[in-house]
């Protein structure tokens, strides 16, 4: 194939929104290098990007291992945990993630400040350790509390679907070869459920990158918040927004391009 | 000859009996000898498959009880993995685990439930699968093998643990015809080694050349059982000559 037809041949593949997303943002950042005006919103909410990846990596770690919990107890043989994480995911799904952020920031902070010091009394009495008070959580740790709590709730969901996928015979196969219940969720099941849903899971990155921005309603300094407040003062409203969305484009669309070649490599390889 | 498989008076219902259960076992008593290879036949829903899979208790019995040697298979306590360890078995859809290799899937039970270390793990899995003519495909994963290749790596697979028997449930039945005769020669093989085997299959050749003893269910029940020559030649009630009519 020469090298005319194969540029042609993936020209091809390329769908149009790409071309055109791209497209807008390439004279997006040029206008804003050939503009004074937009290359100082561009430094002042770059200062927010930080916080925004930081916020969401860490919820996002958390909330994977917190719904890998969640979701082995979903399908856990025993009631009782198999009940509790229910009550827990349908509880957390049943309210707007915004409302999740203001309960753990205004109630559930404070609650788990006295948690903390009933179960650190005796330290606290003897003055090893000083008391905490809900002011001691940042705020940006209260709003990645917050995500991480609701992610959990549809990551588990994710990972129960993923366990359910996995054909019946794996399982007795691991039982007829003497496999505990453990051993076989972890070395037969498990495995090959995380590999049918990840680009599921990566998805959710996607989303709680763009739900990170809530946080600016408790004021942590995220490319939303630094946005919005110099939105605010400026009033260049136009200018501003169009950075910050800029900004989320940039994350929000190239990885979902990564979880698409992911699914795409996943694909070729189950079907080799 | 007392038996060292024991099935006595073993009875399973699926559902509630009282609105449209299935008896799926409805009173099977049937011993297998140390060596012995029998094979269990008979028309599709009669139970053959909750009888093997009673046997090493993936299924739980009703009312009856089930020993293999020594072990009580369906006691309370029963140790299941040395349940599973005295009978392995090989399934119609090789359920080989489909993200390790071959030779993964062989040596993972003597690993995990044997402790055995994983370079001796790996030279006896490498000995098994030489055995069943895998000897070039133990780094391959299982979508990449041939149905015969998958059910010879399943058998092996159960090998590795050293079972006292094997209980086969339609190992041929998801196979194209001609892979069916390599999966057969590796079961004839071992037979003729002296394993004791229950095998459900329909295959006519394997029980001539393999089985001693033809077990004919239905609905549930034992209906009659002989040498494979009495069986096949002259059965002596009506609804076995009937099923015979069909599969011969
Ligand atoms: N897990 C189950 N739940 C409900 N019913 C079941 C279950 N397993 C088996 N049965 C029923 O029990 C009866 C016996 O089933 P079994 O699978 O043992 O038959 P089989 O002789 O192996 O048939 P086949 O030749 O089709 O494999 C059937 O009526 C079947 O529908
Ligand atoms: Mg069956």
């Amino acid at each position: 194939m020469t090298n005319g037809r194969r540029a042609a041949g993936i020209a091809a593949g390329v769908p149009w929104w790409l071309v055109l997303l791209v497209g807008l943002g390439a004279i997006a950042l040029g206008t804003a290098l050939a503009d004074a005006s937009y290359r100082v919103i561009f430094g002042a909410v770059a200062r927010g990007f930080g916080v925004t990846i930081g916020v969401a990596l860490a919820s996002y770690a958390a909330s994977l291992a917190l719904g890998l919990l969640l979701g082995l107890a979903r399908s856990s043989r025993l009631r009782p945990l198999r009940e509790a994480s229910t009550f827990y995911i349908e509880l957390v799904r049943g309210l707007p993630m915004l409302v999740i952020l203001y309960y753990i920031a205004f109630v559930g902070a404070p609650a788990l400040a006295e948690v903390l010091n009933g179960l650190l009394a005796p330290l606290i009495r003897a003055g090893a350790v000083k008391a905490f008070q809900a002011r001691d959580f940042s705020f940006a740790t209260r709003a990645g509390l917050a995500l991480t709590l609701g992610y959990a709730a549809f990551i588990a969901e994710i990972f129960r679907a993923g366990i359910e996928s996995v054909d019946k015979g794996q399982v007795e196969a691991a039982h007829a070869l003497g496999l505990s219940h453990s051993q076989t969720m972890l070395r037969v099941v498990l495995p090959q459920a995380v590999k049918n849903v990840l680009p599921a899971l990566a998805n959710e990155f996607v989303a709680i990158i763009k739900d990170s921005a809530l946080v600016s309603v408790l004021g942590v300094q995220d490319i939303t918040q630094i946005g919005k407040v110099y939105a605010a003062s400026t009033f260049k409203f136009f200018e501003t927004y169009n950075v910050v969305a800029f900004f989320y484009l940039c994350m929000t669309v190239s990885l979902s391009m990564l979880v698409r070649a992911l699914e795409r490599r996943l694909k070729r390889e189950s079907a080799r | 000859m007392s038996g060292f498989i024991r099935v006595v008076d073993a009875v399973k219902t699926f559902g509630d009996p009282e609105r449209g259960g299935v008896r799926a076992l409805d009173g099977v008593s049937l011993e297998v000898a140390r060596g012995e290879v029998v094979l269990v036949i008979g028309p599709s829903g009669s139970g053959k498959s909750t009888l093997l899979r009673a046997v090493n208790r993936l299924e739980r019995l009703d009312s009856g009880g089930i020993w293999i040697g020594d072990d009580e298979v369906t006691a309370k306590r029963a140790d299941l993995r040395r349940i599973r360890e005295d009978a392995g078995m090989v399934f119609q859809s090789f359920n080989l685990f489909s993200h390790m290799s071959v030779i993964d899937n062989v040596t993972l039970a003597p690993r995990l439930v044997r402790g055995t270390p994983a370079r001796e793990a790996l030279e006896a899995g490498r000995a098994i699968l030489e055995r069943v003519g895998l000897g070039d495909k133990l780094d391959a994963y299982p979508r990449q093998l041939s149905g015969g290749q998958q059910q010879r790596a399943a058998i092996a697979r159960a090998l590795a643990m050293n079972p006292k028997a094997l209980l086969f449930d339609e190992p041929t039945s998801a196979l194209d015809p001609e892979m069916i005769k390599e999966v057969l020669d590796v079961m004839t093989a071992l037979a003729d080694d002296g394993m004791t085997m229950m095998v459900v299959s329909h295959e006519m050749g394997f029980a001539r050349a393999a089985a001693d003893r033809v077990v004919f269910m239905d609905r549930g029940r034992i209906v009659e059982q002989g040498t494979p020559d009495e069986l096949f030649a002259s059965p002596r009630e009506e609804r076995t000559k009937e099923f015979l009519g069909h599969i011969l």
